[in-house]
């Protein structure tokens, strides 16, 4: 594979490539005939997706340097170029995008019903937007593609989404803008902070990188922006309640990708940028402390206020929070397996909240309501069905031998490390995953089928099996063979946690508070 | 390696094939029931094959080293390396004959059990896979491949006692058993996590040769990781305070109450303990909690048992009891009498399960004939069932002998060599007297229930109806021949460690010297003297003839009266029969309680009113003013905030850069 990849020069243009597909796919579904969009954008998706999938073989996992990349100038003057990358970190976010989108078209086949074009044009362009944030290596062209990214989305939820919809996409708007809005402002004060130092104004991620320490007193502020952004987009407690209204108002694909991709640019941001640009503020005790108990407290709380709701597609949006707080803990604990548990749980939340987003939408086509007390007893109607929701949910309570496994006990067993305490009460998580979870099962799939509506309920059909299939086979490649994603991230998942501690003086180990006063805040100098 | 060690992956994949051949055919085939049937028994009866062949390749082996077969590398990260391996060594090579060889039975035996049952391709499915993730879970040879089986064993338990779920009830059951688990397994997780912390690796055999020097005998570290994987253990084999989930899982059918919840799954705490001895033994107040934790739940559920009406509730209070005594034994050092009260209970109480579900079979099509809604379970309607039934009648006499103890029965050695490991730790400290004490007053209850059992069920005055009782037979040949199989192991079980008076004794003990040694140097000396045994055997024999005799004479079966006419209970009799209402005190402590903070507080008041409301907005209201906005934005006019956008960047731009 890796010969023919070579002879076709794939390296060299694979990004541009992957940039600009969905573009000009976006611009033959909105100039053809609207009841060809959907197979226009199936067909750029699939396309889009064999072309990036080259990634898989021609990445090179023995280096931490950034690959594939492409280098445009673009606004010289400005110290603006069209850089992007890839390196372990994102390889998996960028394979992620491209996997999820031909499954999220396929999943808006029957669902959407009006104005196709344009919702798939829509689609198209939030991949690009998507791709962009993973892989821009320019922090210019980083905060442009993040912001693209947005306006689809609240498009989708604003025109396709469900009675409320307004509400929900506005409120997913605001929220995230505000935090862009802050980021942008520290995206710029470290260009002209640097610029002034160095002599050398430039947007590029690898100059700010390397001479971040002029900063100085800034670092405090800037990390906070950095942060917020982050954390809203995460979503982190308690700027999470954004969430389960744009996933409930959202379509299918909107929530699938929702949950699925938008949600890691969160956790992504902080491995990229909000802690490698500023490590002395992201492991001042203090900010430790606060950060990891917020990580904490969002995987109990996700879980307990998940476990009571009546609306299913909030449940699992309630889950997402508990599910993304161990990925910060992995993050903000910053050992190996820990930072690599957590690429991982980027990567299953993705597989297994897209699906049970997609089952979710398949419920709600089948009886137009998401209430989980209006089902009852259909694993008899629609054993299928039944079968691939137990093992979805089952992958998501992180059963062994499924994906969720593999994330969750690897952030915990280097989480454990650093903060034992935090660690312990985290596991604790395991615990209510599966009581929020089976809980629902119990209620939709088992007991007697109660409503006369649900005798009737058709089983998935060939379509939904084709979305639901390669998730289902992800699960449990991931669950059972997880070694060749691991190799591919270690060795940058390495370079990132080394970077970072070898900037920070002292071991940081961190207890909980009442072990050590919260005093001094984390400016440094 | 012997290339039949090297082959043992074979018998962890045949069940896994078994599991989706039937799970193809539960969709595409459901009514190709003797398809099902031949490969969901013909798997196990492979793999038992292919396991004796292992284990005959480890007995002849040249060194008792452990073997490892490695299938691939499962989570390399850094030092964390984890391997999908498996361990063959003289432990596991006991577990994997259990599960093969009792599984092969038991899925012989469902064949004609679940002869009727629409669902007969998915049932096989499940138990297919539940032999699959038992068979992870003894061979694993590090602390995660044995979760994958851990929760796996778990999960199938889940289904099967679910597996008529259009009973609520019965789903429910399932769902408790799995939470309950998992309460359990946060356990496992912290204790891998602190083991990894302190030894860098995960691997059996790495972790426990570096044990001995990373650990402090006696320290906080080793208490607290043995304590954790004990909480693992009290979770799955169902003791205090975790077992309420196992009388419930008897919702299954009974078939999976013999393998899942009698033979193997619920025994996998006690393999877990014999598995980590060299941590326990370097524990030594973990290892007394273990005994008393052991020791009181077999007391405790003996109680209970003694006044249950559903033939299989009484079971599954007595296999509660029987796995405190294996607790009792792993727990003060005796971790052969605890693998080997593991062997010889597989056997009488797979039977008893089994013999239980023939019974109920019978009863179930007498009442289905007269359309009756009576409870086939229940042995107040049962009595008199010997004389229709007398090959069941007389293998289940053979097993209730073994587990009351009598001298000469398997029940009565493996009992028996426990409670004496009990009795001379007792010189040390005096609370191993109590835990001997307790083990030798639940064998006297344990004596009485089983014959009360009997007594109602197959002696008396029949209590069916007159018209069922016409209808009252023998079951099949493929149900009553493999618990004559399971008989012979009940009665001559005893063989596999004899105690240490008798000729050709302790064959067991030495078999599992390679996987014990370990320990030994933490384990305090004790001295067993001949005169001491022979008076404990006699004391023994002493409660196990007071029990069924006592019972013998005490319950009057004719003066039963059929479930629909009998009288309320009153006094101790009803807290007895209502389990101590521990399920009330848990529902009313824990889950009520759990779910108003969720709802009330957490949703209600934390996410709807301080974050949305107050948080964002400060005094105002947050979904007032978005609900105002959207209305702005419905007109269309989406180009006012592109405009505000593009200010807001040049406002920053002009101020900060400038």
């Amino acid at each position: 594979m890796n010969g023919f990849l070579t002879s076709i020069g794939y390296s060299s243009w694979v990004l541009d490539a992957i940039m600009i597909i969905p573009l000009v796919g976006a611009l033959i579904v909105m100039a053809g005939p609207s009841g060809l969009a959907k197979k226009i954008a199936l067909w750029a998706a699939l396309v889009e997706f064999v072309v990036s999938l080259g990634l898989w073989w021609s990445f090179d996992p023995g280096t931490p340097l950034m690959q594939f990349e492409v280098y445009h100038q673009w606004i010289p003057a400005w110290g603006i170029a069209y850089h992007l990358g890839i390196d372990g970190i994102s390889l998996f976010m960028v394979l992620l995008t491209t996997f999820t989108m031909p499954l999220a078209v396929l999943g808006s086949w029957n669902y959407i019903k009006d104005r196709q074009a344009p919702f798939y044009a829509l689609l198209l362009v939030l991949t690009t937007g998507m791709l962009g944030v993973f892989v821009a290596l320019d922090m210019f062209v980083f905060y442009v593609f993040w912001e693209i990214m947005l306006i689809p989305m609240y498009f989708i939820i604003g025109v396709w989404g469900g009675t409320k919809r307004l509400y929900a996409a506005l409120k997913f708007f605001v929220y995230t803008f505000l935090g862009s809005l802050l980021m942008l402002v520290a995206i710029l004060v470290m260009y002209y902070v640097v610029g002034r130092e160095t002599g050398e104004y430039s947007f590029s991620y690898g100059h700010l990188l390397e001479n971040t320490q002029y900063v100085g007193e800034w670092a405090f502020w800037l990390f906070g922006a950095f942060f917020l952004a982050f954390a809203i987009k995460v979503p982190m407690f308690p700027f999470h309640t954004w969430l389960p209204d744009a996933h409930v108002e959202a379509p299918t694909p909107g929530s699938v990708i929702l949950a699925g991709i938008l949600l890691k640019m969160g956790t992504y941001g902080f491995l990229r940028f909000a802690v490698p640009f500023f490590p002395q503020v992201a492991l001042d005790p203090t900010i430790v402390t606060v950060v990891v108990i917020l990580a904490v407290v969002g995987i109990i709380y996700g879980a307990l206020v998940a476990m009571v709701q009546p609306d299913f597609k909030k449940l699992v949006a309630y889950s997402s929070v508990s599910h993304l707080g161990f990925v910060v803990l992995g993050i903000w604990a910053l050992t190996l397996q820990s930072i690599q548990g957590a690429i991982v749980i980027m990567i299953n939340h993705g597989i297994s909240t897209g699906a049970l987003f997609f089952l979710a939408g398949m419920m709600y086509e089948r009886r137009h309501t998401r209430e989980i007390a209006d089902f009852g007893g259909i694993a008899r109607v629609v054993p299928a069905f039944a079968a691939i929701l137990t093992l979805v949910a089952l992958s998501s309570i992180g059963l062994p031998g499924t994906n969720g496994f593999i994330g969750e006990f690897l952030v915990l067993i280097g989480s454990f490390r650093e903060y034992p305490v935090a660690t312990a009460i985290a596991t604790t998580g395991v615990i209510f995953a599966a009581m929020y979870l089976l809980v629902a099962l119990q209620r939709i799939l088992f007991g007697k089928v109660d409503k006369p509506e649900n005798e009737k309920m058709p089983d998935l059909s060939v379509r939904e099996l084709f979305v639901l299939g390669p998730l289902v086979a992800c699960i449990v490649w991931i669950g059972l063979y997880p070694a060749p994603i691991l190799r591919r991230v270690e060795v940058s998942a390495q370079a990132l946690v080394t970077q970072i501690r070898d900037q920070v003086p002292g071991e940081t180990q961190v207890e909980l508070p009442g072990q050590r006063p919260l005093g001094e805040l984390g400016v440094d100098e | 390696m012997p290339s039949s060690v090297s082959l043992v992956w074979l018998a962890v994949l045949l069940p896994l094939l078994g599991f989706l051949a039937n799970g193809w055919l539960s969709f595409f085939r459901p009514n190709a029931k003797r398809a099902v049937g031949v490969i969901g028994v013909g798997v196990l009866a492979a793999a038992f094959v292919v396991s004796l062949a292992a284990v005959l390749g480890l007995a002849g082996a040249a060194h008792d080293a452990p073997f490892i077969v490695h299938i691939w590398s499962w989570m390399p990260v850094g030092e964390l390396q984890v391997d999908l391996a498996f361990q063959v060594d003289q432990l596991s090579a006991v577990m994997l004959m259990v599960v093969t060889g009792v599984g092969a039975l038991i899925h012989l035996f469902s064949v004609g059990y679940m002869r009727d049952d629409a669902s007969y391709p998915r049932y096989f499915a499940y138990l297919n896979l539940f032999v699959f993730f038992m068979l992870m879970l003894v061979l694993g040879a590090s602390f995660p491949v044995l979760f994958i089986g851990w929760e796996g064993v778990g999960l199938c338990s889940y289904l099967l006692i679910g597996f008529w779920f259009t009973d609520e009830a019965k789903a429910t059951a399932g769902k408790k058993a799995f939470i309950m688990n998992r309460i359990g397994d946060f356990g496992l997780l912290m204790a891998m996590f602190m083991i990894f912390r302190a030894t860098g690796s995960l691997d059996f055999l790495e972790v426990f040769e570096g044990a001995p020097s990373t650990f402090i005998t006696n320290g906080a570290e080793i208490t607290l990781i043995t304590m954790f994987l004990f909480l693992g253990c009290v979770g799955k084999s169902a003791q205090i305070p975790l077992y309420t989930w196992l009388p419930d899982a008897m919702a299954g059918p009974t078939p999976v109450s013999a393998l899942i919840h009698a033979a193997t799954m619920v025994t996998a705490g006690v393999y877990l303990v014999a598995r980590t001895n060299v941590l326990f033994a370097m524990a030594p107040v973990s290892s007394a909690v273990v005994a008393l934790v052991g020791a009181v739940t077999a007391l405790f559920a003996a109680t209970i048992a003694l006044k249950q009406w559903d033939i299989k509730k009484v079971l599954a209070y007595s296999t509660v009891s029987q796995l405190g005594y294996m607790f009792v034994g792993v727990g003060v050092g005796a971790y052969t009498a605890g693998i080997f009260h593991l062997g010889t209970h597989a056997f009488f109480k797979a039977l008893l399960f089994l013999g239980s579900g023939s019974v109920i079979h019978v009863m179930h099509h007498a009442y289905h004939h007269t359309h009756s809604g009576e409870d086939p379970q229940d042995m107040r309607n049962m009595g008199g069932l010997a004389k229709a039934m007398p090959w069941t009648a007389a293998v289940m006499w053979l097993a209730t002998l073994a587990i009351a103890g009598v001298p000469g029965f398997s029940g009565f050695f493996s009992k028996d060599q426990i409670l004496a490991a009990a009795f001379v730790r007792g010189h040390d400290a005096f609370l191993f007297y109590v835990v001997w004490a307790l083990g030798a007053v639940a064998a006297l209850l344990t004596a009485f229930y089983m014959t009360r059992l009997m007594l109602y069920t197959f002696h008396g005055p029949g209590r069916t109806g007159p018209e069922e009782t016409k209808h009252l037979h023998e079951a099949p040949w493929i149900m009553t021949a493999p618990l004559v199989v399971l008989a012979v192991g009940s009665v001559f079980g005893g063989m596999f460690n004899l105690p240490h008076v008798l000729p050709g004794a302790g064959w067991l003990e030495h078999w599992l010297e390679p996987t014990t040694e370990g320990s030994l140097a933490f384990l305090p000396e004790v001295h067993l003297s001949a005169a001491l045994e022979w008076t404990l055997i006699g004391v023994a024999t002493v409660i196990a003839a007071a029990g069924i005799l006592g019972a013998w004479f005490l319950l009057k079966p004719d003066r039963l009266t059929a479930a629909k006419a009998a009288p309320a209970e009153t006094g101790v009799q009803r807290v007895l029969l209502n389990k101590y209402y521990v399920d009330e005190l848990y529902n009313a402590v824990v889950v009520r309680p759990v779910n108003w903070l969720s709802t009330r507080v957490l949703w209600r008041i934390v996410d709807v009113n301080v974050i949305d409301n107050a948080g964002v907005n400060g005094a105002g209201n947050v979904s007032k003013l978005f609900g105002w906005v959207a209305t702005r934005f419905q007109t269309g006019n989406l180009s006012t905030y592109v405009v505000l956008f593009v200010i807001g960047v040049l406002f920053v731009l002009s101020t900060v850069v400038g």
